[in-house]
């Protein structure tokens, strides 16, 4: 049996068959959403961080354009919300594209550089001046495609777009060629890897899965301002997740989102900033003690993590 | 209009300079992104806040307060974080999220300790009541202050104050580097930091001493920031984080004078896109900091290459 194969039963699968069984056992829909929601974010860092070492800080960026493209074709073109949806992918796609020179920068530069970028569009987005198009910062209100049962199967589906990405990644030469670049950009052209567009890309389907992610998730919730989607928590919980986890792996990222993101459901909601003491102390630990993820508990002693 | 927007330009400039200078000692020095660097600057504010809540005089004396305590909090902090994370495989991309987290751990705890919004608004009132005493100390107010005070808007002596105070800090801090031998040391590590160390240089006590230094500024210019910026909470440490930064790449790495010219460039294109296209002034810092990065990517006076 190929191991993609093999992935695709014994971790993609099951994981699905969960997340779309669990509704009828569990009351609190939204949690599961949110939950789905982050394991899509987390592998779609996953792909760009993971895979080719680039950390982008402003994820949220193309997340808050994909539910921005499903409102604006939802709003004034009266589009049926999974076409709509396509349409986020499309802007999340569109906004990489516009931002492929940024992956000329390197290392801080980049990480920096797409913050940045991330606080632009939300910038422009949440602008007075194009309340005819966007609603400005006033928020956005789309009742008539309110459908929470249908946005859920609509996210379960991205998942499976999303892990089907990473198992390719995982067990292709397209995946080992991006991996050889991550480690050494010049040796990797050399042995003829095309490096340029490789990181290109991976970098847009990160953007596509965040951005199908965002216009979902508009989708889902309905009624949402700027600053609910553009929010930096998006950007900084996928990526803490997928490092939580251990990136360049298909499990990790998922078991970073079901641990950190457990914690948070229980600890979170009561006491906020006790919760970001512990959150801050936790991501600082993680650095300092376990840079390599969780898998690497398990990769030190010799055994293969897929 | 536009008279006053440049001179108030220059003055916030060489206020932002003040902000984005410390966040260039660390990263030129030790590669090292303090995300962190917004968060010292509140708890600086914060420092004021005591000194004039619990002494009542001149929130001036702040100033040295801060820089020694901010100083020692660096070496502190240094020899906890920082060997740790220069061991590890990424430094300077894990050096992001480390730092990350001590912002959000910064934050928690000023928020446990005082509270969100209730502290900001009084940071207002102080301000107002010490910049009235300052026009009284400094009677004879220099040119820039007539212009501001016809347009009558914020606070004209604490933005003089706070832009000759950076001026003086950006001076000491280019003494630093150019006149004395730990300065001479740290200029080497900078251009070069692995034969740096292979010619004997105590690296890390060079990187400590830049990180001191760094934090001890970021808290002398979060002294200000209740007067420049209006009000300060816990929360305001990640928007600061993300100008100092545009300022820092505006100038150029490892250059106080560039840091001092980057600032007063962001500046003055502030204060015109605030005056005459204001609902996109938000928007500046970001595209600035995104064109300047893709364009010259070395600063303004850099020459130094950071293309992948």
């Amino acid at each position: 049996m190929p191991s993609a194969f093999k992935h695709a039963l014994f971790i993609v699968l099951p994981l699905i068959a969960v997340f779309a069984v669990l509704p009828s056992f569990y009351q609190n829909h939204l949690l599961l959403f949110n939950f789905v929601i982050f394991l899509i974010l987390a592998q779609g860092v996953n792909i760009i961080y993971g895979f080719t070492g680039y950390l982008p800080f402003g994820y949220v960026g193309f997340f808050g354009a994909g539910a921005y493209g499903f409102a604006i074709l939802v709003m004034h073109y009266q589009a049926p919300a999974p076409l709509a949806v396509l349409a986020g992918g499309v802007i999340g796609v569109a906004l990489g594209l516009l931002l492929t020179p940024l992956l000329r920068l390197s290392g801080a530069y980049f990480a920096i550089a797409n913050l940045a970028a991330s606080l632009a569009v939300l910038h422009f987005v949440a602008n007075p001046a194009l309340e005819n198009i966007t609603r400005g910062p006033y928020g956005v209100s789309l009742t008539g495609t309110f459908n929470p049962t249908l946005a859920y199967n609509a996210a379960l589906v991205v998942l499976t777009l999303t892990l089907g990405a990473v198992v390719y990644l995982k067990n292709s030469r397209f995946g080992l060629a991006l991996q050889a670049v991550r480690e050494d950009a010049v040796s990797a052209s050399m042995a003829g890897v095309d490096v340029v567009w490789m990181r290109v890309i991976a970098w847009l389907a990160s953007a596509l899965v965040a951005g199908l992610a965002g216009g979902v998730y508009a989708w889902y919730v309905s009624v949402f301002y700027p600053d609910n989607v553009f929010s930096g928590d998006f950007s900084i919980f996928a990526i803490v997740f997928a490092l939580f986890g251990g990136v360049a792996t298909i499990t990790g990222p998922i078991v970073g989102v079901i641990i950190l993101y457990g914690i948070y459901n229980l600890i979170g909601f009561t006491t906020p900033q006790y919760f970001q003491l512990i959150y801050g102390l936790l991501i600082m630990g993680l650095v300092l003690f376990l840079p390599a993820g969780l898998v690497s508990l398990a990769t030190r002693r010799g055994w293969h993590v897929p | 209009m536009l008279i006053y927007a440049l001179v108030a330009g220059v003055l916030f400039g060489l206020y932002f300079s003040l902000v984005g200078i410390g966040l260039n000692l660390v990263f030129g020095v030790m590669r090292i992104v303090n995300l962190a660097h917004g968060d010292i600057l509140m708890l600086g504010a914060f420092v004021a806040f005591g000194v004039v809540a619990l002494a009542g005089i001149d929130p001036l004396f702040a100033v040295p307060l801060a820089f020694v305590l901010f100083v020692l909090v660096g070496f502190l902090l240094y020899w906890v974080l920082v060997p740790r994370l220069q061991g590890s495989v990424n430094p300077e991309m894990l050096s992001i999220i480390l730092f990350f987290g001590l912002s959000q751990v910064i934050e928690a705890v000023t928020t446990i300790f005082f509270g969100t919004s209730e502290r900001s608004i009084q940071s207002r009132m102080l301000g107002t009541v010490f910049s009235t005493i300052r026009i009284k100390l400094f009677g004879g107010k220099p040119g820039a202050s007539g212009p501001i005070q016809i347009f009558g808007q914020g606070f004209p002596a604490a933005w003089v104050i706070a832009s000759i105070t950076s001026l003086i800090a950006i001076a000491l801090v280019y003494l630093y580097l150019y006149r004395t031998r730990l300065g001479t040391l740290t200029r080497a590590v900078m251009s070069r930091r692995d034969e740096a160390l292979a010619t004997g240089i105590d690296v890390d006590r060079i990187s400590a001493a830049a990180f001191g230094i760094g934090l001890g500024l970021a808290a002398v210019a979060g002294v200000f920031a209740p007067f420049m910026f209006g009000s300060v909470t816990p929360a305001f440490g990640a928007d600061a984080t993300v100008t100092s930064f545009a300022i820092v790449v505006l100038g150029s790495l490892g250059n106080p004078l560039g840091t001092a010219l980057g600032g007063v460039v962001y500046g003055v294109c502030y204060m015109l896109v605030q005056t005459y296209l204001s609902s996109w002034a938000d928007l500046l810092p970001y595209v600035l900091l995104i064109f300047i990065l893709l364009l010259r990517p070395s600063g303004l006076l850099g020459r130094r290459v950071r293309v992948a």
